[in-house]
Parts: C-alpha cells; sequence; structure tokens
C-alpha cells in the first residue's frame, strides 16, 4: 500500500480512537470539573459499560442490532445508577474532599473490578456489531461501523455541548463548577447536582465502552487503559472542558493510530506521556481549562 | 402573643436569636442578636473578623448555625438545606461579587430568574434598574468594569425579587461615582420595601443609607443604634472601630 493510502487508514484508526477516549474523557472531565473529584473509578464504570452490552446482547439474542440497540440505551442506564448510588453512599459522606474521594474511587475500582471477575469470569468476550457493511474505498476497504462510531461519537459530543451550553440544565452545572456556594446562594441544590454529574459521567463512560465493545470485546480488566489515556486527555485539554476534551481526544487519537502505525505504539505512548508532562509544566490548567473558585 | 408581641412581629422582617456559629472548631458567632424591621436598611458595622460575613452567610444557610434561631416572617430557616433560602424570599450580594465569571451577563441574570422561577417582566424590571447591563447582556461578567460587575451582582440579587436583600460591602474597591450610584440604589431599594442588611466598612455609606447600625464586635451584637442618634454621637463608631 502507497503511503498515502496507508495513511488514509491510520487516521481512520486513530479517529476511532478518539471518538471513544472523547467519550470517556469527557465523563471524567465533567465530574472533575463540577465535583473536582478525581474519579479513579471512572475506567470500571467503562468496562460494567462494556461487560452490560455483553450480558444483553447475550440475553436477548436473535438480530445483532437488537441486543446492541438494547445494550445502548439499558447498559447506560444501569452503570448510571450504580454511579448514582456510589455518590450517595460514598462521595457524599466524605463531603466530596478531593483527598479522600481519591482514594474512596481506589476502593471503588477494585470492588467493581472483582465484582466483575466474581460474576463476569477472566474471559474476554466479543460482542457481535449491529452490522457488517464494509465501505470499499479505492485502496481497501474499511468497517461501516467504525465509521458509525465516529459518527455515534460526534453526535452524543454535540448533544452534550448543546445541553451544557444551551439549557438550564447546562447553566445549572456550570454554575456549580464555577461557584457551589454561590449556586446554593441561588437556589441551586448542588447536592443533587453533583449526584447527575457523576452518574451522567458515569454513563458517558458506558456508551463509550458500548460503541467499543464489538470492535475490541469485553474484558474485565479492559478499565485501564482509558483510564490512563482519559487523565491524559483531561490533562492536556483541560479539566472540566468539553472543547479541551475533544480537541486533545483528537489529537491523542490520531497520533496513536499514525505513529503506532507507522512506528511504534510505545513510541505513540511515549510522546503523549511527554505531551502531558509539558502541559504540566508550562500550562498546568491545559489548553483549554480555566482557573476556577 | 400579646398584641404588642404580634406588632413586633409583624414589622419585623428578620429576627436572629442566640446564633452561634463555628467555622471547624472556631466559634465565630456567640449568641448573636439582631432584628431587621420591614423596609429599613439595617447595617452590621465592625472591625475585620468580627464575624459580620459569617452572620450573612449564616442567614444564607451557607455556613451552619450550631444554635440559635433566623426567622424570616413565620418561617425557622436555621435547618434548611442552603439552596431552600433563596426560595424563601432571602438574596445575597457576596463580598467581592462572587459573580459566574465564564457566563455571560445575560446568563447571570438567567441565574437569579432560575432561582424563585421568576420570568421576563422581573427581567425587565431589574434591566431597567440597571440600564448599562442591557447593553452588555451577551459579554462574559468576567470582562466587565468592577463597578459593573457590582451591579451585575445586584441585579442577579434583584431577579429573586427579594423580601429581604444581603448585602457584602457592595462599594469595596469601587470609585466614588460608582459608590454613589450604589447608595442610591440601595435607598431605591428601601422605597420599593426591601428590608436590607447592608455589611459597610466606610463610614460614610453606613451614615448617608442605613436606617439603624448594629455594632457587632467578637461574634456578639453589642449595640443597635438609630443612624439619626449616631449622626449626632458618633462616638460608637469610634468606640467599636476606632475611627470616625
Amino acid at each position: 500500500m502507497h503511503f498515502g493510502p496507508h495513511l488514509l487508514l491510520a487516521a481512520l484508526e486513530g479517529l476511532v480512537t478518539s471518538a471513544v477516549l472523547a467519550l470517556t474523557a469527557l465523563g471524567l472531565s465533567l465530574v472533575f470539573g463540577v465535583m473536582r473529584v478525581v474519579n479513579v473509578a471512572h475506567g470500571e464504570f467503562f468496562m460494567l459499560g462494556a461487560v452490560l452490552a455483553w450480558a444483553i446482547t447475550t440475553a436477548i439474542g436473535g438480530h445483532p442490532a437488537l441486543g446492541f440497540l438494547a445494550a445502548l440505551v439499558i447498559a447506560p442506564l444501569i452503570v448510571g445508577a450504580i454511579a448514582l448510588v456510589a455518590e450517595r453512599l460514598v462521595l457524599r459522606r466524605l463531603n466530596y474532599n478531593p483527598e479522600a474521594t481519591i482514594v474512596a474511587t481506589i476502593g471503588m475500582l477494585y470492588i467493581i473490578q472483582q465484582l466483575a471477575l466474581t460474576f463476569y469470569g477472566p474471559e474476554a468476550r466479543p460482542v457481535e456489531p449491529p452490522f457488517s457493511y464494509r465501505i470499499l474505498l479505492p485502496w481497501f476497504g474499511y468497517s461501516g461501523y467504525k465509521l458509525s462510531v465516529i459518527a455515534a461519537s460526534a453526535l452524543l459530543l454535540t448533544a452534550t455541548w448543546l445541553v451544557l451550553t444551551r439549557t438550564r440544565i447546562g447553566l445549572v452545572m456550570r454554575a456549580t463548577q464555577y461557584d457551589s456556594e454561590t449556586a446554593q446562594a441561588f437556589g441551586i441544590p448542588v447536592g443533587r447536582v453533583y449526584g447527575g454529574v457523576f452518574a451522567l459521567g458515569a454513563m458517558l463512560a458506558a456508551i463509550a465502552a458500548v460503541l467499543i465493545v464489538p470492535i475490541s470485546q469485553a474484558h474485565y480488566l479492559m478499565g485501564q487503559d482509558p483510564l490512563l489515556l482519559s487523565f491524559i486527555v483531561v490533562i492536556i485539554g483541560g479539566l472540566g472542558s468539553l472543547r479541551g476534551t475533544v480537541v486533545a481526544a483528537v489529537l491523542i487519537g490520531l497520533s496513536d493510530g499514525i505513529i503506532s502505525m507507522f512506528f511504534s505504539p510505545t513510541l505513540a505512548k511515549i510522546i503523549a506521556t511527554l505531551l502531558v508532562a509539558m502541559v504540566l509544566v508550562f500550562r498546568p490548567q491545559g489548553l483549554f481549562g480555566t482557573r476556577s473558585r | 402573643m400579646t398584641e404588642t408581641n404580634k406588632a413586633e412581629a409583624t414589622s419585623q422582617a428578620l429576627t436572629i436569636a442566640g446564633l452561634d456559629c463555628f467555622y471547624g472548631e472556631v466559634q465565630v458567632l456567640y449568641g448573636l442578636d439582631l432584628v431587621l424591621n420591614k423596609g429599613e436598611v439595617l447595617c452590621l458595622f465592625g472591625r475585620n473578623g468580627a464575624g459580620k460575613t459569617t452572620t450573612l452567610k449564616a442567614i444564607m444557610g451557607l455556613v451552619p448555625a450550631s444554635a440559635g434561631s433566623i426567622r424570616l416572617d413565620d418561617q425557622e430557616l436555621t435547618g434548611l438545606p442552603a439552596h431552600e433560602v433563596p426560595k424563601a424570599g432571602i438574596a445575597y450580594v457576596p463580598q467581592g461579587r462572587r459573580l459566574f465569571a465564564e457566563m455571560t451577563v445575560a446568563e447571570n441574570i438567567e441565574i437569579g430568574l432560575m432561582a424563585r422561577g421568576k420570568g421576563k417582566a422581573t427581567r425587565e424590571n431589574v434591566l431597567d434598574l440597571f440600564p448599562l447591563l442591557r447593553q452588555r447582556l451577551r459579554q462574559r461578567s468576567g470582562t466587565l468594569s468592577g463597578g459593573e460587575q457590582q451591579m451585575l451582582a445586584m441585579a442577579r440579587a434583584l431577579c429573586l425579587e427579594p423580601q429581604v436583600l444581603l448585602l457584602d460591602e457592595p462599594t469595596e474597591g469601587l470609585m466614588p461615582s460608582m459608590i454613589a450610584k450604589i447608595r442610591e440604589t440601595v435607598a431605591k431599594l428601601r422605597d420599593m420595601g426591601v428590608s436590607t442588611i447592608l455589611v459597610e466598612q466606610r463610614v460614610d455609606a453606613v451614615l448617608s443609607v442605613a436606617d439603624r447600625v448594629a455594632f457587632i464586635e467578637n461574634g456578639r451584637n453589642r449595640e443597635t443604634v438609630d443612624v439619626q442618634e449616631l449622626r449626632a454621637d458618633p462616638s460608637a463608631v469610634r468606640r467599636y472601630v476606632g475611627v470616625g
């Protein structure tokens, strides 16, 4: 294959990674931006989404699209409900103290992971894609499903942006993010906003997992890489910034896809980590982040 | 309740009795008593760290009361979650304005309107009071001048159509023309029947706009004086703050 088509293939693979990463990282970024909680268990919500997608598609059977669509709706709802319960039982009782919540979410990570190992098992299990259409380009054929993942992610990111910037719910979330005490003085129930945001963050991770699971299989340890990459993305983009998260996810995803294909995946990780180090030194709030009260 | 007590109760907008507040282990308010009459401007005056801001935060439920009572008309406010207090009809303009700096002027006003479900009519009334803000609706509030930010902070609070307004050092760091505008607005609000508690460090501002002055010292209300008496005999100001 010539360089041009080779580059196009690498870029497409990178964009699929970016699409899933942007959704996952956005959840992490929202939780930190609004609640000031570093959710170390975020990757486990991603894993739960994938495991539940497998369980739902297996239970429903029939045409793969039917089970997949059901998983796309049900899995995020279940994961969101689990996150809401965890927020009420753990984070709220710790009064959202930044240090205590890091330790608590590490605990949540191991509890969720070990529960998945106990009830789901150590095997990696595949989920059939809802359709297997291949788009034939002049140089190679490419999975239509992978392209639909990019489209779905773009759609969800746009919807999240519209909710945050054009609706009352978004206004309330942003007010809580900028100054939670003043928000309370204007009738905003900050505790309820925190619960909602934590659930929403987990749901975004779960949706990302349901989208990617037909490509990468469900496994109880699959939350680790998305967690690490999400941290890289939100540090580069700026915690709490949707625009920053998307830009950083595209940057990291594309560089990962292209560098991995032409050089080596290790070099891609080295460059991403170097980028994080540079951002932390020269612009600690991230490329698009703002310092808030 | 006797007839006299009934008459007192109906003339009082807000009553604080025996209020104790702590920041962690440190006690800040010690059995504070305070009465705000309907339609008056009551100024809290005292040195830094006396407990003036804490009093306002305690009224808003932002600092929990460990003992005592805060009543708005017949409604007990202590124990209410902080987000329920503004719904009762109290609006707060915090020290340093505390605008949502990344939001536009219009969005800050929208937050104020949402607190008590007020609509377009309230928005228009508030913007009539601060016409300058009408031209800045799409501007990010963090980019406004200090005076404009103070106007917006007051506008946002007035969107609640409150019975009681709490103003924490609204003239801090403003130029004289803006200070005059703020005083004028406070006086206008009194004429509209809004009861105001004003925390102020400037003696001239206190004497020009307040009806009564409560001298706060070490978390206690030492004395509440009618401003006419204070104008005639400013010794209390010297006694509690060492100026005047």
